[in-house]
């Protein structure tokens, strides 16, 4: 956390001990900051760190060079302690040129440390970013510490040795100033050029000049070291369950969890997706697990996609489909479908700012209308939301579980910042979990076969085409009850359409009590979030209970149907308020289910709430 | 029925529903659930293994008539929920129902990828030129100046032809039927015994919204000089003539496209008449392009020419590239850079 960068000095030349620092490096869409920032968290997990980080890229893959809309960032928050959000303020910004400067200085915590690529700083570049002087002569810097120097001409002196082009030199600038960030946080380098040496393997030139700028920014901060801003600082490991540690993306978690799921259930997976952002990557992750009994498709569009997957589900497989929310609209009219025919199937929706096209880039909660009512007709779907990457792995366990007890399309609510962001996590122990195999019905029952016949859950039979004796036809038009027939009559919808409703609700009896993260029932305030707004709330939650404050933090997984216990909760607390990243929308769903005051605290910036900005709702709250 | 239970040829009959076919009487779906009720003994079928697909629309009721699985999808679809029966279960034997709007307006992208893929499977797309279900407007085969409810001063739009389209999105057989033919279930059984993608273009009778729209070639008897039936091997003769036909298809090497030529006393070889090579994609191309009228509707199977498949292909490489792997999802995620924590403390 900002406020923990403390300058408790012991002596010159050993390294400053800080509870946590944020750092953001920023740069051009080309400078490739978000790998320098995913090797350096990786450096800071590999070191015993807790971490967060928040990488925040433009939609443009590669922007116009030096340009404000350009600039790409990556933050990370590493402390000796729990860590839950990416950090509010960053203490150290590394800008690689101007545009970087004049989009991100503004986040800095006041005394924070600049980092400059003098290099980057010409008139030219000035002019793209909008800068009427030069920053670092017109004073306008002045309540940060700054430390310019010329970090290109560093990096070319450093891989001079290579002879590469001035470009591909240039090129080296990232892993120069991941050298020396890795020497100002006490790290050790070896880790990051055996990286270096296997993603070059083929290039042994690039692989060495990469190297040699890594060593050379290092070297930078030794030397530099005993004059001006540039300290040394040194992280604690934070204390961590004993286990087995890796970092780990919410597309990544998704991905293991969809595999965990299906194993569990005894079932191959079959995967319809369409490239989209924030959500392709968990097509990527699963088209290299073929060997788990999982086919990959990549289909003509997002109807192709959802309805191969139903497919697949008929045909006995689990499908699994995957978009973020325009893509999400496309696949409504087959949802509908899914639901008509009692098929299981999940589907994962990594949110994006909307509507429309939106902020691709960038994350929000404002699908949750869509996931709980956005469909034609009465379609009652369950709906569930991971509020971590390490979370979204029992969260996909948790979907595939429900598709299948209850033959029923479950939908499984992330977003951007999840997807991409990146926590350590302890490897799950994956006995642990109880299996739900799926039994598919292979042979006529006692009283005959009825396509659409009910067990106590109110699920129907799955059989797989290929079975005889048990031929039958299924549809979008509505069901006659047991018999599966087509049938239009008014008692029959009104019966199928409860029955729809009573077996969706009734996955609340497969679900534990909510329960309350921190403070207990009958506190003054709760606040009630859910979704990747766990970490800046469990955080201001925390800090204001330790001065005293009546308050408790409530994070709901299962949107829908809540867990039975919720009303009688909620209705324990004298205020609820409900922090999310759209116009309120969890917050209608609790006044609409449980008739409660519920009171919106919303923000649609495409940045992720900051500690401060909860604790001071909380303050509001209370007046 | 169990494992050890003999195979028992079925008849028309074992493939028929108890449930009450709901199209208007006189409807040309009638025909063509009778054709393909005949055919599916003939080919070998078993109702357990085979599924009907279909989208929305008048013909895409036709698996609720089937004694086999089936599954009435959504408009336009069946292509693709198709797609993943198939890659689930490469063993069924994949039939699609749909029409002219089904697959060529709202399904149009589904079936051109379907196509272009070459997913094993037939698919019959039955060409009204009109959308009946819902009541009559026109549809992307209507032909310019079709008066419907949304066309009250005729249609403006260029039709699109079904076959010229699957050739263009790259099939590998195509073939064109008509609902009261005869010919039907030879038709059908060239199209199951294709494997890959199998596209057959079925002329069929809307007697309320566009009736006899094909008269003048889609019927049983009387109209030989405008049906080309095409047989592989054989030479492209029609007409009435008892001895195989009076007229020929030829190629005009001036206009380099095809023409109709006159055959005497039988003799089609003096005036070039073309010999049918089902194989030979630029001859169908002008095939089913042949504007009818001064040409015959080309009929039977135009083109066939295999390809692997989709699902061959692609469950091919998920056996390929887990050769040498084990699926331990455990070691997976313990795989790759990782720390251990040993009493609150992290060894690298």
């Amino acid at each position: 956390m900002a406020t923990a960068f403390k300058e408790d000095h012991t002596g010159a030349h050993t390294p400053v001990h800080s509870d946590a620092v944020v750092v953001r490096f920023a740069g051009d869409s080309g400078d490739g900051m978000q790998l320098t920032g995913g090797q350096f968290t990786l450096s800071a997990a590999l070191s015993g760190n807790d971490f967060a980080t928040f990488p925040d890229f433009p939609a443009e893959i590669r922007a116009p060079i030096g340009t404000l809309f350009g600039v790409s960032a990556f933050q990370i928050n590493f402390g000796s302690s729990a860590i839950d959000t990416a950090g509010d303020q960053p203490d150290v910004l590394v800008a690689m040129n101007p545009a970087a400067l004049q989009t991100n200085v503004g986040a800095l915590r006041e005394g924070g440390l600049i980092i400059a690529d003098t290099g980057e700083f010409n008139q030219r570049n000035l002019d793209k970013a909008k800068y009427s002087s030069n920053p670092f002569e017109d004073g306008s810097l002045a309540k940060w510490q700054v430390l310019a120097f010329d970090i290109s001409a560093l990096t070319l002196e450093a891989v001079k040795p290579f002879g590469m082009g001035n470009k591909d030199a240039l090129r080296c600038k990232n892993m120069w100033t991941l050298g020396l960030a890795l020497w100002m946080f006490d790290r050790d380098r070896q880790p990051i050029i055996d990286w270096l040496n296997a993603k070059f393997a083929k290039n042994q030139v690039l692989a060495d000049a990469n190297i040699a700028a890594l060593n050379a920014g290092h070297a930078y901060g030794e030397t530099a070291e005993l004059s001006g801003p540039l300290k040394q600082y040194h992280v604690d490991a934070a204390p961590a369950p004993a286990g087995l540690y890796r970092t780990v993306t919410g597309a990544e978690s998704i991905s293991y969890g969809l595999v965990a799921g299906a194993q569990l259930a005894g079932l191959k997976i079959f995967f319809g997706g369409y490239p989209i952002t924030p959500a392709s990557a968990i097509l990527h992750h699963l088209s290299r697990l073929k060997e788990y009994g999982i086919t990959t498709f990549q289909a003509e569009d997002e109807i192709a996609a959802i309805c191969s997957a139903i497919g697949a589900s008929y045909a006995g497989q689990l499908g699994v489909t995957s978009s973020s929310g325009p893509g999400i609209a496309l696949k409504g009219e087959a949802m509908g479908l899914a639901i008509m025919t009692e098929l299981p199937l999940v589907i994962v929706n990594s949110q994006r700012g909307g509507p429309s096209t939106g902020l691709p880039t960038k994350t929000e909660q404002s699908d949750l209308y869509q996931a709980v009512y956005g469909r034609n007709g009465d379609a009652p779907m369950p709906v569930i939301s991971a509020r971590s990457p390490v979370d979204a792995f029992d969260c996909a366990v948790e979907a595939v579980r429900i598709a299948v007890e209850y033959m029923t399309p479950v939908m499984l609510l992330t977003d951007g910042y999840i997807a991409n962001a990146a926590e350590p996590w302890l490897v799950p122990d994956l006995e642990s979990y109880k299996p739900f195999p799926v039994e598919f019905l292979e042979s006529v029952p006692e009283d005959g076969f009825k396509p659409y016949s009910r067990d106590h859950k109110l699920k129907r039979p799955w059989v797989k085409p290929g079975t005889p004796g048990l031929l039958h036809r299924i549809g979008g038009i509505e069901k006659e009850v047991d018999t599966g027939h087509i049938n239009y009559g008014p008692a029959n919808h009104q019966a199928m359409t409860d029955i729809r409703s009573a077996k969706v609700n009734g996955v609340a009896d497969s679900i534990p009590d909510q329960i309350v993260e921190q403070g207990g029932s009958g506190a003054k305030l709760a606040v009630v979030g859910w979704g990747s707004t766990y970490g800046p709330i469990k955080q201001a939650v925390r800090r204001k209970r330790a001065e005293g404050v009546d308050v408790a933090h409530i994070h709901i997984r299962h949107i829908w149907p809540m867990p039975k216990n919720m009303g009688e909760l909620l209705k324990s607390f004298d205020h609820i308020i409900v922090p999310e990243m759209n116009t309120g929308q969890l917050k209608t769903v609790l006044r609409d289910q449980f008739l409660v005051d519920a009171k919106p605290v919303n923000k649609v910036s495409g940045q992720p709430f900051t500690i401060a900005e909860i604790e001071a709702a909380i303050e509001s709250a209370l007046g | 029925m169990n494992d050890m239970t003999p195979i028992k040829a079925t008849t028309p009959k074992d493939w028929e529903t108890d449930q009450e076919v709901r199209w208007c009487p006189g409807c040309g779906d009638y025909a063509i659930l009778k054709a393909v009720q005949r055919t599916m003994p003939e080919i070998g079928g078993t109702p357990e293994n085979t599924v009907f697909i279909s989208g929305i629309g008048c013909s895409s009721r036709f698996p609720y008539y089937m004694e086999t699985y089936g599954f009435h999808t959504i408009h336009g679809r069946a292509p693709a929920v198709a797609t993943g029966v198939k890659l689930a279960n490469p063993d069924l034997d994949v039939w699609i129902i749909t029409g002219d709007g089904d697959a060529l307006s709202i399904g149009g992208n589904h079936t051109m990828h379907l196509l272009r893929r070459n997913l094993d499977c037939q698919i019959m797309l039955f060409n009204n030129e009109i959308y009946g279900l819902t009541k009559g407007q026109y549809s992307p085969t209507s032909r310019i100046g079709t008066n419907s409810p949304s066309t009250p001063y005729g249609s403006v739009d260029r039709p699109a032809t079904p076959c010229a389209f699957a050739l263009g999105s790259g099939a590998r057989f195509v073939a064109r039927g008509f609902d009261v033919s005869k010919n039907l279930p030879e038709v059908l059984k060239a199209a199951h015994a294709h494997r890959g993608a199998a596209f057959i273009e079925i002329f069929q009778n809307c007697i309320v919204y566009n009736k006899d729209v094909f008269e003048e070639f889609a019927i049983p008897k009387g109209a030989e000089g405008h049906q080309l039936w095409l047989r592989n091997g054989e030479p492209m003769l029609f007409g009435s003539d008892k001895s195989g036909g009076t007229k020929g298809i030829a190629l005009d090497t001036e206009a380099l496209n095809l023409k109709v030529v006159d055959v005497v006393d039988g003799d089609w070889q003096s005036v070039g008449v073309i010999v049918h090579d089902a194989t030979n994609r630029s001859v169908a191309h002008m095939l089913v392009e042949m504007p009818f009228g001064e040409f015959p509707m080309a009929l039977g199977v135009l083109y066939d020419d295999p390809r692997p498949t989709f699902n061959d292909v692609v469950l091919a490489q998920n056996v390929s590239a887990s050769v040498g792997k084990t699926a331990d999802l455990g070691k997976l995620l313990a795989k790759g850079q990782t720390w251990t924590v040993e009493d609150g403390h992290p060894e690298v």
